[in-house]
């Protein structure tokens, strides 16, 4: 019973952090489906990738890989390349997901950009069991995603209503919560390295290739500054 | 779709261990029991944070500022996103405000 109760508590603690998420997904689930629909495949498919892939802007580009000549290899390479980033975010929740036993191996399974930054903010509530609050975040995030694509695929032609700009929500959650460390963290070094390297590299390479070398830059430049910020850094 | 179904198959198997593998690398590489190196217990430490700032760079990517309407339906909209999340700290006010911003300027203004 007590083992229920920690379970409810965490979920009705995890929902709306993820309401923006379910907006965004909403929107590029539905978006992603149609695309499929479109290009010949039947709601299987984005079914079947949303659920395994699971990395938004990679299906779109694999619904791409099934439509040129066959070669994993290259798929491969391409998905690490374009997925490198949660090489970061892997590294960020080393200690967070610690505590989590079985449930840290869908953590990782499940951690897209989006769970990616509810879990990793500073303020899960107090009270509130910490690894099936992420559980939960994850997994309600993974089933609006899955059931947006399928339902993009299955509706296909009668999907021409969309309201546009609700993808917005999700660029503003990311806001939201750099907006809460700057808050709550003393120092704000890190944040402000992470949208000065970024940007940099955004606006001298473009938004198809700036990913790894921003995330270069960024590892350069903490490096560089190790012995700044380590001694200001918050523990986590 | 002109490859068959094998081959379909085997290209999403390949997205999938490639996205799994950026995924585990850290944790199979630092596992639990082990000590992790000063170095990568530092990056846990300053990393989250910048990771956030690359996040909200990559969701703006797309933006063009050279061409109308010049990221202003955007740029407006993260910062009354981020001026409503000074002043109230309530996450559902401040997405909410700023998308439905965002929302009616895309459809009616530009």
């Amino acid at each position: 019973m007590k083992k229920d109760s920690i379970k409810a508590t965490a979920f009705k603690a995890a929902v709306p952090y993820t309401l923006p998420i379910l907006a965004g997904f909403a929107f590029l689930g539905l978006t992603y489906g149609f695309y499929m629909h479109q290009q010949g495949f039947s709601f299987l498919w984005p079914m079947l990738m949303s659920a395994t892939i699971f990395a938004g802007s990679m299906e779109f580009v694999a619904a791409n890989l099934l439509l040129q000549n066959f070669n994993p290899f290259y798929a491969f390479a391409l998905t690490l390349m374009i997925n490198a980033r949660h090489l970061f975010y892997g590294i960020s929740m080393l200690d967070k997901f610690r505590g989590a036993g079985k449930k840290k191996w869908y953590l990782i399974f499940g951690m897209c950009d989006e769970t990616f930054s509810i879990n990793a903010a500073a303020t899960i509530p107090a009270g509130i069991d910490k690894g099936w609050f992420m559980f939960f975040v994850t997994l309600l995030n993974q089933s609006y995603w899955v059931v947006s694509a399928t339902l993009g695929g299955l509706l296909g032609d009668l999907l021409q209503i969309q309201i546009k700009g609700v993808e917005f929500a999700m660029c503003a959650l990311f806001v939201v919560i750099f907006v809460d460390r700057w808050i709550s963290d003393t120092n704000r070094i890190p944040g402000v390295l992470g949208i000065l390297c970024s940007t940099v590299c955004l606006i001298a390479l473009g938004p198809e290739n700036f990913i790894i070398p921003a995330m270069l830059l960024i590892l350069l430049v903490l490096a560089v500054l190790k012995n700044r910020l380590a001694k200001g850094g918050r523990p986590s | 779709m002109t490859m068959p179904l094998w081959q379909a198959l085997l290209t999403i198997g390949a997205v999938v261990l490639g996205t799994i593998v950026t995924r585990f690398l850290p944790f199979v590489l630092f596992p639990a029991g082990r000590q992790t190196p000063k170095f990568v217990q530092y990056l846990g430490q300053v990393l989250p944070f910048a990771a956030l700032g690359f996040l909200v760079v990559y969701s703006l990517k797309d933006v063009t500022l050279l061409q109308y309407p010049f990221g202003i339906p955007t740029l407006l909209a993260v910062a009354v996103t981020a001026g409503l999340h000074l002043w109230r700290k309530n996450m559902l006010l401040s997405v909410a405000g700023g998308t439905i911003l965002y929302v009616l300027l895309v459809n009616f203004i530009f």
